[in-house]
């Protein structure tokens, strides 16, 4: 329990079979018969076992993109083009029954609140027992041992009882670990987990974080991690994905984008998190606001009315992702010249 | 020189239940804390759901009965006028909440919002009301123009700023702030943590910040209390806390924050690992035969522990 | 659970005690008592004081109120002025009517509203859910009085499809299957007109409902689960949006024995509500105070027995 030799390294998927290949995303949601993209033109894959982190701030689109790969959007306000391909089908183009076979089968999603994504009059027995009975061909009995060796596998103590127990009788760190049953219950490939701690406490997080870690290491799936979080980003993830005004500007290994992080945005978000600063020195604050669905800047860099003292012609006319080393992708030419305000700047080069 | 001091402060609430609905037991949701706040400095208040944290902010300003204890504010007990309108005590310590939305009435303008303290509290004819209105929203850095709008014009930050703005519009001496930012994205999180200690340092105000967030609170506390089943575990200066951690509660805490280093992850894992063991196995050193938090031990001049002395060593 | 159920029946008592003093007080001061109508240009003054004396109008109002209330305890509650008939057996007639109809009537507005609110919350804003609101903004707009003459008129006197008064027809024997379908046939069109009226609130009510289910977090997770959308329906979303009309269960069905005063006496049905308001014409206190009693028993009742509902349906409320 001591040696660091022995501690699992940060795996970086040289398997690169690739469980999830999306293409050119795009959704939109309509306000008064115009749709306006939440997620604009993302691309990004999943491999096999490996914990791909998309991380932004509100309204960004990242859980728009999560909900998007399972098509849980209402149909008749939605309008999704692009490709997200799992197993040669592209998810985007299914029919809901369709996509019935694949949710909580070959993909399982795990959801932010664990009280209210849990039916609160169903047991929670029933409630895991219910993908099970639509996607394997178990008997009662099988079901009702699967749904047993589940809550064990998630570290629920005392199955037996808590089968029969309501969401409201559990504690909710132990609701997020049935959630997390759920989620795995039909051994799925891939696994959305959108803000699986943002309602937990610090130490229930760790937990939940551990358990995550330990299960997909088991069953060699891929995670696809939604979070707001940095610091839950840099504990968990391989691959991180930064997001911005619907698309993705920065895109690095876990490493690689905290030690060196060149997008202004993901540097500008690195500096505003209380850790990395000395006790009085000021915190980094983005200027302006993250502009509304509606509102988003559709041309250049999205990204440019908040750095306004970065000049116009350090940005791209149509800002590309371009790979800047091997793996690490930045959206823009903007990077190149930032500096945050009030310091020296690079100059044009 | 401390302004204020809370002693053996508790606040219980009853549990009913029989048949004649009676009282049964109570639940100790603020257990016998102490506290002193001087001038200039941030007071801290950490602990998980359900400790206790913030209805200890809600007693100290009123909000909350309270069962015991006492409350001096500059030498006089107060703990009986909290709830009396226009004393001075309730001029001078206010509060800002985590909700800003929610805790902003939708149905009045800015202008009406930061007028009510200023009616309660300060006689102003209606110039200098209007004046000290645009004071303030200069201060929170707003337009003029703001106070014409409703809270749902505002994003999330802004209208934090307009309950700030409210906060002081009466010159507070302590400001009691109860998560104010844990609803806001981390950019506008990092702007109205500034703006706090922004405006601490030109009017020298006071703060007890309840949070959940040991990387918030470290950044803007001087002294820090770890609360737990509302008792307080630890308390001290923020090296105390941070450096050398006492109470494995304390340690437990620390060591489940996430950080923002991925190379040392693995080891702080098993760091982890290993505090969550000693948790379960030295417990009996912590909390008492019914899981009671003990007294606070003084160990250094600034540094108090909750542990108790019999079994120091023990195991 | 019983333990609740006990002590809430005990509390009742002070509630009874407190409504039947109430009902004793307001009775005393409306004015002119049963023997007012008795009073012709021949009657002899003497005779009424006579009257007065022996039904007990002059002991002090405690004493009345005393005697009133232990035989109240009893089940004795007077005889009726105008009917002559003792109020308890005429109250037990008239609340069998009163419950067929009711019964019938809350039967055919579940079965209309509970469909119709559903589907108009499942395909919201479809041309389905359009009628549907529609339906129930003019039902909801029509007094129930004219809907009822309404049909009265069109259905029972232009068609003739059903009958106009009464409970059952006089040809048929008691016990008989005429006799039943006699019965029945007399109360359908009462009790449509009443369902028809009543749906409103309910459609209303589970259309939002089922609406605001349908973005639940906990759908969303069913969704995901890759259950079939039908089937989230009927095990999640239905079942969860049923719960305020269960809760309000309690309620209707003691309720049912209230009775409608309009429908009753359009549709000269005897019933409670056609007794109660002819009870108050006739200034027959007996009978009023009794009905006002049972109807204050059954709304606490109902409040019970709606709290005892959501206990057994909602596993989060626990009544010990």
């Amino acid at each position: 329990m001591n040696t660091t030799q022995e501690l699992p390294k940060i795996k970086h998927a040289d398997n690169t079979q690739e469980l999830l290949t999306i293409k050119d995303l795009h959704t939109g949601f309509r306000v008064k018969d115009t749709y306006y993209n939440a997620v604009d033109g993302v691309s990004i894959s999943l491999k096999k076992n490996e914990i791909l982190a998309i991380v932004g701030e509100s309204g960004c689109g990242k859980s728009t993109l999560a909900t998007s790969i399972i098509g849980l959007h209402d149909t008749n306000n939605t309008r999704i083009t692009g490709e997200i391909e799992f197993r040669s089908l592209n998810l985007a183009k299914l029919t809901d029954e369709k996509l019935n076979n694949i949710r909580g089968n070959d993909i399982g999603m795990i959801f932010q609140d664990p009280l209210s994504a849990l039916n609160p009059l169903m047991r929670i027995g029933d409630q895991i027992e219910e993908s099970l009975i639509y996607h394997t061909k178990m008997s009662k009995k099988e079901r009702t041992n699967r749904v047993l060796e589940l809550l064990n596998q998630v570290g629920i103590p005392n199955p037996n009882r808590v089968v029969r127990q309501f969401p409201h009788q559990l504690s909710g760190g132990m609701r997020q670990r049935v959630i997390i049953a759920i989620a795995i219950s039909c051994k799925p490939s891939i696994i959305i987990a959108d803000e699986p701690t943002t309602a937990l406490d610090v130490t229930i997080q760790a937990q939940i974080l551990d358990l995550l870690k330990d299960l997909q290491a088991e069953t060699e799936s891929g995670i696809i991690l939604i979070t707001h979080d940095l610091g839950v980003v840099a504990e968990v993830a391989d691959r991180v994905a930064v997001m911005y005004a619907g698309q993705i500007i920065e895109e690095a290994t876990v490493e690689e984008l905290f030690s060196n992080p060149v997008h202004p945005y993901t540097r500008s978000l690195l500096n505003s998190i209380p850790q990395t600063h000395s006790d009085n020195e000021k915190l980094e604050v983005i200027q302006g606001l993250v502009p509304s669905l509606v509102n988003l800047p559709r041309n250049g860099c999205r990204f440019a009315s908040r750095i306004p003292w970065i000049p116009a012609e350090a940005h791209e006319a149509d800002p590309q992702l371009h790979e800047i080393a091997p793996g690490h992708f930045v959206r823009c030419t903007c990077w190149n010249h930032f500096h945050f305000e009030g310091e020296e700047g690079g100059s044009l080069t | 020189m401390s302004f204020m001091e809370i002693k053996d402060l508790r606040v219980h609430y009853p549990i009913r239940g029989g048949f004649f609905n009676t009282i049964v037991d109570h639940v100790h949701a603020v257990d016998g804390i102490n506290m002193e706040f001087e001038k200039g400095k941030t007071y801290g208040l950490v602990g998980e759901s359900g400790c206790g944290k913030s209805t200890t902010g809600k007693a100290i300003i009123g909000l909350e009965k309270i069962t015991s204890g006492k409350i001096f504010y500059e030498g006089q007990d107060v703990t009986n006028q909290r709830r009396q309108r226009n004393s001075a005590y309730n001029r001078d310590i206010q509060m800002i909440f985590q909700d800003a939305h929610s805790s902003l009435n939708p149905r009045k303008r800015v202008q009406d919002i930061l007028a009510e303290p200023i009616r309660n509290f300060l006689k102003l004819s209606d110039l200098e009301e209007r004046r000290k209105i645009n004071e303030l929203l200069a201060i929170v850095g707003m337009p003029e123009d703001a106070k014409y709008k409703y809270p749902h014009e505002f994003s999330g930050g802004q209208k934090q700023r307009i309950g700030i703005a409210r906060a002081i519009a009466t010159n507070p001496k302590l400001i009691i702030a109860d998560e104010p930012v844990s609803a806001l994205d981390l950019s506008v999180q990092a702007q109205v943590l500034n703006f706090l200690k922004d405006i601490q340092d030109e009017f020298g105000l006071s703060y007890l910040f309840i949070s959940h967030d040991l990387g918030v609170v470290k950044h803007m506390c001087d002294e820090i209390s770890i609360m737990y089943k509302g008792r307080f575990v630890e308390s001290g200066t923020k090296k105390d806390i941070y450096q050398a951690p006492e109470h494995i509660y304390t340690k437990r805490l620390l060591s489940a924050i996430p950080n923002i280093e991925p190379a040392s992850r693995a080891v702080r894992k098993v760091e982890r690992i290993n505090v969550e063991k000693s948790y379960q196995v030295e417990n009996h050193r912590y909390f008492d035969a019914n899981g009671r938090v003990y007294d606070l031990q003084a160990i250094s001049d600034t540094h108090k522990v909750a542990k108790t002395d019999s079994l120091e060593g023990g195991i | 659970m019983w333990k609740t159920i006990i002590r809430r029946v005990l509390v009742m008592i002070p509630q009874l005690f407190v409504l039947s003093l109430l009902i004793f007080i307001m009775a005393k001061f409306m004015p002119g008592d049963p023997f007012t109508g008795m009073i012709t240009p021949d009657t002899d003054p003497a005779r009424i004081e006579e009257l007065r004396q022996e039904a007990g109008f002059y002991d002090p109002w405690y004493q009345q109120y005393f005697n009133w209330i232990m035989n109240a305890a009893n089940g004795d509650f007077g005889k009726s002025y105008t009917y002559k008939v003792a109020v308890a057996d005429l109250i037990g007639d008239r609340a069998l009517n009163t419950l067929w109809l009711s019964l019938l009537s809350v039967f055919l507005l579940y079965l209309i509203a509970i469909p119709l609110g559903v589907l108009a919350g499942r395909y919201q804003n479809s041309f389905l859910d359009k009628i549907v609101v529609l339906y129930s903004f003019i039902s909801y707009a029509i007094p129930v009085f004219v809907l009822a003459l309404i049909f009265l008129f069109f259905f029972g006197y232009k068609l003739q499809w059903f009958p106009t008064s009464g409970t059952v027809d006089i040809k048929y024997d008691s016990g008989t299957i005429g006799y039943l379908w006699s019965k029945i046939y007399h109360i359908l069109l009462p009790a449509i007109t009443f369902a028809l009226l009543g749906t409103t609130g309910v459609i209303q009510y589970l259309r939002t409902e089922v609406i605001d289910a349908k973005s639940m977090d906990y759908v969303r997770t069913a969704r995901s689960k890759g259950i079939p959308i039908n089937k989230v329906y009927t095990k999640h979303i239905f079942r969860n949006s049923l719960l305020p009309i269960a809760a309000f269960l309690g309620f209707t069905i003691t309720g049912l024995l209230g009775g409608s005063i309009f429908i009753e006496t359009i549709f000269g049905y005897p019933g409670m509500g056609q007794l109660f308001i002819q009870s108050i014409s006739g200034r027959d206190y007996s009978v009023i105070t009794a009905l006002v009693m049972l109807f204050g028993f059954t709304t606490l009742l109902g409040s019970l027995l709606s709290d005892i509902i959501m206990s057994i349906v909602d596993p989060r409320i626990r009544i010990d």
